[in-house]
């Protein structure tokens, strides 16, 4: 042991842990994240070389303000219908999330995952973006299909693996597909998508297309290795793509300093690769708007990918799965000190005269109208556990193109059980 | 034979072209990635050397040349990288040919193999595909050691949704690939690069043999496929079937010969969808059955044959199934051709299964 080692006279190695500024129980006061003044971080010119501006990988690019005000470079100027929209939209994902998760709590689902504090990462970008490039989501990246307009009963249907669910009860409620709406099926295993996505853009660009390709993992998952073969090929190729981390600051019970946070920002990432990189107040829609525009100008001329650190919190559990004060402290959500993204939008839209609290509570009532609207529409298809939603020989389906002899002999085998188990699902 | 050829025949142009041409293995595939290339502009090739080297084994030489950069191009080093990128190519409509450089460094594109690419028609319902066919020399016999020797194919015939394919011969390797790149589910073409130059007779002492002289070094030089999932009889017997494929084929051909037994040799050609029929008239016929791989023995793929033909021609089995595998150790180096499955192991239980 240590005492027969021959340099035991030296000092003995210590293993660095890291370990979350706060546990339950504890006080939590953010006074160490930094957060630079709003309207700060200078705005390059989408031609410059990535080189030039790497310092904007260590700050935060900020729109909004504590007052409601839009300021600096990066103030997109927004009309008010688009800033309305944004806010709808936001305010609709989290009228979703929150009537799916107690859903799940219903029983009426097995699982769910919300976006809560998140939001303006998701819609912001699909503001941003053409509706015909091409997401390659992870699974908090609902608010994609909510702002594209894609129905909400079909994202229902395939939460409750219904009758009406296109994926035909295939995947884990909100691993959606959406290839009409520009939505690649989403993965449980984590970053898979990245590389991909870079594909997709390479792709593109090989044949002369003009649409560009977006992704988003969290900050945890840069961890993985496909993280970097992507941000390696989407460096070589110059792939018109954008790299978004959502850095929530949690990925399950695991804080980001087991990604790296303690010793650099996510965006730094970039830097390494010598590819664009920015660091964005993720609560402020606008940052993220600007951000994302700028990025997708950057990817559209050629200029190649942009790396996006979209900083924020993830307010609620990883998922209906975990409780996340048994790892955390509860006061975290309330005391982030770049605020709810809902909220700092409607100040935003008020303090410019453009909406009001009336307004806003209204909107609230009519979202959450619409929810349980659609939900009710969904629960005609079904709901998981209880009944029989596709046909049994459907889980055969899609293997292959066309079912080779030992798939279908595994079908018939398992049409026979059923029959000699006296069709349980018919009495159901 | 199911094989479709179209030799391009009927056009005056084409009419005077010589129809086949003698082709080694390497020759062969390059030139199933032409033809493809040339009949489908979505089909591109990319991996590490692919490009203006043309491939650490040649298979793609002059291919940049001909088609571009934007369709023959290197890669990273990643293999997780390289499939990828093929899959979300794939998702954008392309139909890439991505290669593996040795079958031994397909490791790190497992998960994008397995989960994404195998998963992705049923997960989406298919509303995304993969069409990728991902080429790579695997096998031993040429003193790689063990990272440029080992035969990983029963780890891909155990994911749902994946074809795993391997040609013996010049002619089914260009027929098969052409099929697999066409095909639209995706597809694992491991080339055994022991039988790129030549068939091979197990001796590892005696002179290299070329295609010069094999049928199957007869290759069209334009279209044809060879269906997935179909088997190749290679020889006719009564006496014994042997299950066999990749360099297996032609060290059980040549150890039959000298043997002068009289066995029925089945090349598989491809594992998944496996061409269950041909094995079953085979072995109801001999009554016996030799399993013949390279790969490691327990869990390989001879364990899922030796199941089937229990399951399904036990009552006409007049000596217990054998397997003929490599041994349960990492490919050696040194001792290459103690581990080789060679003509004294093969030759041994064909003594054992013709005993009574």
């Amino acid at each position: 042991m240590a005492s027969d080692h021959p340099h035991a006279n030296l000092p003995k190695l210590s293993l660095h842990v890291p370990e979350p500024q706060f546990r339950p129980g504890d006080t939590v006061d953010f006074a160490a994240v930094d957060v630079p003044p709003a309207g700060e971080a200078r705005r390059p010119d989408t031609a410059d070389a990535a080189k030039g501006f790497t310092d904007l990988a260590y700050t935060l690019v900020r729109v909004l303000d504590d007052d409601g005000n839009a300021v600096g470079p990066w103030d997109p100027k927004l009309s008010p219908d688009m800033l309305r929209r944004m806010l709808r939209n936001m305010a609709l994902l989290r009228a979703f999330d929150e009537r799916m998760f107690r859903a799940q709590r219903q029983g009426k689902t097995s699982f769910y995952m919300k976006a809560l504090g998140e939001e303006a990462v998701a819609i912001a970008a699909a503001a941003a973006l053409e509706d015909d490039d091409m997401c390659f989501p992870s699974y908090r990246q609902q608010g994609l299909l909510i702002a594209r307009g894609y129905p909400l009963v079909e994202m229902m249907n395939q939460i409750y693996s219904n009758s009406g669910d296109k994926l035909q009860g295939k995947q884990l409620p909100i691993m959606y597909s959406a290839r009409d709406f520009g939505f690649f099926s989403i993965s449980g295993n984590l970053t898979t998508q990245y590389p991909q996505a870079v594909g997709w853009a390479m792709a593109s660009a090989a044949k002369g297309d003009t649409r560009i390709a977006a992704t988003w993992c969290g900050e945890g998952s840069t961890a993985e290795g496909d993280f970097h073969s992507a941000c390696t090929f989407a460096a070589v190729y110059r792939a018109p793509v954008i790299l978004n981390i959502v850095n929530n600051q949690w990925a399950i019970s695991s804080f980001s300093g087991f990604a790296g946070a303690e010793s650099t920002t996510f965006a730094a990432r970039a830097v390494g690769y010598g590819i664009a990189g920015l660091r964005v107040d993720g609560n402020d829609a606008l940052a993220v708007y600007a951000a994302t525009l700028w990025a997708a100008e950057r990817a559209r001329t050629n200029q190649g990918p942009t790396l996006i650190e979209h900083f924020t919190y993830r307010a609620e559990g990883h998922s209906t799965s975990d409780d996340p004060t048994q790892y955390r402290s509860a006061g975290e959500p309330n005391a982030w000190p770049l605020g709810d993204p809902v909220r700092r939008l409607k100040d935003h839209l008020i303090a410019i005269g453009e909406w009001d609290e009336d307004r806003h509570a209204a909107q609230d009532k009519e979202v959450a109208d619409l929810v349980k609207a659609e939900q009710k529409e969904a629960e005609k298809n079904g709901i998981l556990g209880h009944g029989l939603h596709q046909p049994l020989d459907s889980l055969f389906d899609g293997v292959f193109e066309e079912m080779p002899w030992h798939l279908k002999e595994q079908r018939q085998q398992m049409l026979d059980e059923e029959t000699a188990s006296g069709r349980p699902w018919d009495r159901k | 034979m199911t094989d479709v050829i179209d030799t391009g025949a009927g056009t005056d142009a084409q009419a005077d072209a010589p129809a086949t041409k003698r082709m080694n293995m390497i020759q062969a595939i390059n030139s199933a990635l032409d033809v493809m290339m040339e009949r489908d502009p979505d089909v591109i090739v990319m991996g590490e050397d692919v490009g203006y080297f043309g491939g650490v084994f040649r298979a793609t030489a002059g291919l940049q040349a001909k088609h571009g950069k934007t369709r023959v191009f290197d890669t990273p080093i990643t293999e997780c990288g390289i499939i990828g990128v093929a899959v979300g190519m794939g998702a954008y409509g392309l139909r890439p040919v991505p290669e593996i450089q040795f079958a031994d460094y397909i490791y790190p594109a497992l998960d994008q193999l397995v989960s994404e690419a195998a998963r992705l028609r049923y997960r989406s319902a298919g509303e995304f595909i993969s069409p990728i066919t991902v080429r790579s020399p695997f096998g031993g016999g040429i003193f790689g050691g063990q990272t440029h020797s080992q035969s990983p194919e029963g780890i891909f015939t155990h994911v749902s949704g994946m074809k795993t394919v391997i040609p013996a011969t010049p002619y089914d390797a260009k027929g098969l690939l052409i099929a697999a790149i066409e095909d639209n589910d995706p597809t694992i073409f491991f080339e055994p690069k022991r039988i790129y130059n030549g068939p091979f007779d197990g001796y590892w002492d005696r002179p290299s043999q070329n295609w010069s002289k094999h049928p199957g070094g007869e290759v069209p030089t334009g279209y044809y496929k060879v269906e997935l999932g179909s088997a190749n009889i290679v020889r006719s017997g009564e006496a014994v079937t042997i299950l066999c494929y990749g360099t297996m084929v032609h060290v059980c051909a040549a150890t039959v010969a000298e043997m002068g037994v009289d066995a029925e040799i089945v090349d598989l050609r491809t594992l998944v969808p496996l061409d269950i029929d041909t094995i079953e008239a085979s072995v109801r016929k001999t009554g016996r059955c030799l399993i013949v791989h390279e790969a490691t023995r327990t869990s390989g793929f001879g364990s899922e044959l030796s199941a089937l033909v229990q399951e399904r021609c036990f009552y006409h089995l007049e000596a217990p199934i054998e397997r003929v595998t490599g041994f349960d150790t990492p490919y050696p180096h040194s001792l290459e051709w103690a581990y080789f499955p060679g003509p004294v192991r093969i030759g041994e239980a064909l003594k054992n299964i013709l005993k009574d």
